[in-house]
């Protein structure tokens, strides 16, 4: 089968989880793929597994969640059949994550310098304290003062300092993938704007993909390449950030943007009527077509497959089948 | 002019830390000199990064915190020294929203008894005529009757913060304080609130202040707007004029720090430096010129005042962009 991401190119992955309540089938055949230094944006609203996509490339997926069918191609290598003891070789090494509430990913009794220096040692087979020159260079790169921050608890910074020491544990290895799940959303917009233009500064220099997961589509507007439109654990659309912004296909798609407020904004902002569906007993066909406002027939009975409806513009839609030229009214 | 309903004047609010018995005693000036006109229909926003003050602001004027000097009128009674059936009134007058809808309402009450409390308490009515104003106040903030016997567990993010809108309409105040009403919602849940709380205050003919870090609502909401950074106020004035010109320097880089959700936009990289220096210890001067691009000698020793440069436009800085 051909592949469509040269770095990673996930296809039809299902990850389910088992609660008390039932199954949850928080992914249900998700299609997504990167080229080696694109920005991909994921979007979409709380729920809709962007963050279970996420752990699943990483293979974090942890009881009572499991990886039921599809298939992670990173780098040429299926991650979903990779032994734990190869799977650890990747993480880190060729792909790492960050993510939304920093403080809370560090550890609050250990040293800065130390963490770090932890995660460098492991790879590269040193003694933590050989490893504080390096540190120090990472620290100096992502804009922190190396004497200071080494000897710092993590309580000792604030939040856009620990979301800086994060970057630079996940570049640390020069990673061909940085996944950064909600990297700014507890951040104030100053500091935002600071740690965006990092990670852009960084994914320069080093090449290496990212990976965005957000709901702010200002963010996804000025920072990816590329966006996929996540919706009740199905890929529903995606596109070039312009052109998804420009015309976007899926009702879904265009109901969100309808919905963002901005500065010159002073129009009625649309809402989606109803509300986010329950996994575990999600509708049928396609998930989105009780709150659809083009919903058909068949929308009720079968799954839209996602399909290509113009070059590089993927869709999950009925609205949109058999047609290479648009409706305008989508 | 419209007519002012909260009038504020030289609002101070510090909270004392506990270093040692023999250092100096030092406190948070949480807020800080801060006058304010709020005309009434207005909506009122305040604007600023974590640990600027709003919340705190809003607090005092509710007096659910003491200030530390400063007065506050409520249509043109002075509120600070009120006390028993006086306060109470006032207190019915001004109502909140708080931020975060899934710890405002109480897990183990029923939504009926969580809007109905403060009835109990204000007016002199009937527990049927109590039900029946919540049914009405349900129907207006969009829910029906039935959600009265339901718990806070059984209700989403979006129904939540409806219902804590409607335990603080049931009052029929004449301001009520929405702090950051929206920011644990999701964008398209957040269009349906905005929208609901746009159109009842319309019908009610109430004033809010609107308190939110989010530029982009403000444009949305607002009529007026405040912006606050380490207690003070650094520029205030009508909406249209402060988005089209920031005056302020700080005002300027906290809107270019905005994400705009339009690709084609490109923004001019203009990046804020630093953080958001301790209230405790306020820079000198004024309080933003260790990250001002403009700033020169003068901001380092003299503090600006909060001056009107235009029409219904206040700015605190010696040099006004």
């Amino acid at each position: 089968m051909e592949l469509k991401g040269k770095l990673l190119d996930v296809s039809n992955l299902k990850v389910s989880f088992y609660t008390y309540r039932g199954v949850v089938q928080a992914l249900n055949g998700v299609d997504l793929w990167m080229d080696s230094g694109e920005r991909l944006g994921v979007v979409g609203e709380t729920g809709c597994g962007k963050s279970v996509t996420s752990l699943a490339v990483m293979r974090l997926i942890e009881q009572p969640g499991e990886i039921q069918e599809g298939k992670v191609i990173f780098n040429g290598t299926n991650l979903v059949e990779l032994t734990e003891e190869k799977m650890n070789r990747v993480r880190g090494a060729e792909m790492s994550m960050i993510f939304q509430e920093p403080r809370s990913s560090l550890n609050p009794v250990m040293k800065v310098g130390y963490q770090i220096g932890e995660s460098i040692a492991k790879s590269k087979k040193l003694k933590i304290k050989h490893t504080y020159p390096e540190v120090k260079e990472i620290l100096r790169l992502v804009g922190l003062d190396p004497e200071r921050v080494m000897n710092s608890y993590p309580h000792e910074l604030s939040g856009g300092m620990s979301q800086r020491v994060m970057i630079g544990m996940g570049l640390a290895s020069h990673p061909k993938l940085l996944i950064a799940d909600e990297p700014t959303s507890a951040l104030d917009v100053t500091i935002q704007a600071q740690i965006l233009e990092l990670l852009d500064e960084l994914a320069r220099k080093m090449g290496n993909a990212v990976m965005l997961i957000t709901h702010d589509m200002g963010v996804v507007a000025e920072f990816c390449d590329k966006v996929l439109v996540m919706y009740a654990g199905n890929s529903v659309e995606y596109a070039s950030t312009a052109r998804l912004f420009e015309k976007p296909l899926h009702p879904y798609t265009g109901g969100l943007l309808q919905a963002v407020p901005r500065v010159g904004r002073t129009d009625e902002l649309k809402a989606i009527k109803g509300t986010v569906p329950d996994l575990v007993n999600p509708p049928s066909g396609c998930r989105f077509h009780p709150r659809c406002p083009h919903s058909m027939d068949i929308c009720k009975v079968e799954r839209p497959p996602f399909v290509e409806i113009e070059p590089d513009h993927y869709v999950a839609c009925y609205l949109f089948e058999g047609k290479s030229e648009v409706r305008e009214d989508a | 002019m419209p007519e002012t309903l909260i009038k504020i004047r030289g609002l101070k609010t510090y909270f004392p830390v506990k270093k040692s018995i023999f250092s100096k005693k030092l406190f948070v000036r949480a807020v800080d000199d801060v006058n304010m006109d709020i005309p009434t229909g207005s909506t009122f926003a305040v604007v600023g990064e974590s640990g600027s003050g709003k919340t705190t602001l809003a607090r005092t004027i509710l007096r659910l915190i003491e200030p530390t000097s400063g007065e506050i009128e409520f249509e043109g009674k002075d509120i600070l020294g009120l006390k028993g059936r006086d306060l109470l009134e006032v207190r019915r007058n001004m109502q909140i929203v708080f931020q975060d809808p899934y710890n405002s309402l109480h897990p183990r009450k029923l939504i009926k008894n969580i809007i109905g409390e403060g009835m109990k308490i204000h007016f002199k009515i009937t527990d049927v005529e109590i039900r029946d104003r919540i049914a009405a106040v349900l129907k207006e903030v969009g829910l029906i009757d039935d959600h009265m016997y339901r718990y806070a567990h059984e209700f989403s993010g979006g129904q939540r913060q409806r219902i804590a809108f409607a335990r603080a309409m049931v009052l029929k105040p004449k301001f009520i304080v929405l702090d950051e009403p929206t920011s644990a919602l999701d964008v398209s849940v957040q269009a349906m609130v905005l929208k609901m709380m746009k159109e009842i205050k319309v019908q009610e003919n109430l004033t809010y202040m609107f308190i939110t870090h989010n530029l982009s609502l403000v444009d949305y909401i607002a009529d007026r707007v405040a912006v606050m950074y380490v207690g003070e106020v650094v520029e205030m004035g009508d909406k249209n004029t402060i988005f089209k010109h920031p005056s302020h320097p700080y005002t300027d880089l906290l809107m270019a720090s905005n994400p705009v959700p339009d690709p084609k936009f490109v923004r001019e990289k203009r990046l804020l430096k630093g953080e958001i220096p301790s209230s405790i210890n306020p820079p000198s001067g004024c309080r933003f010129h260790n990250r001002c691009p403009f700033a020169d000698e003068r901001c380092a020793k003299e503090a600006p005042a909060l001056k009107e440069i235009g029409p219904d436009h206040h700015v605190r800085c010696h040099y006004p962009l």
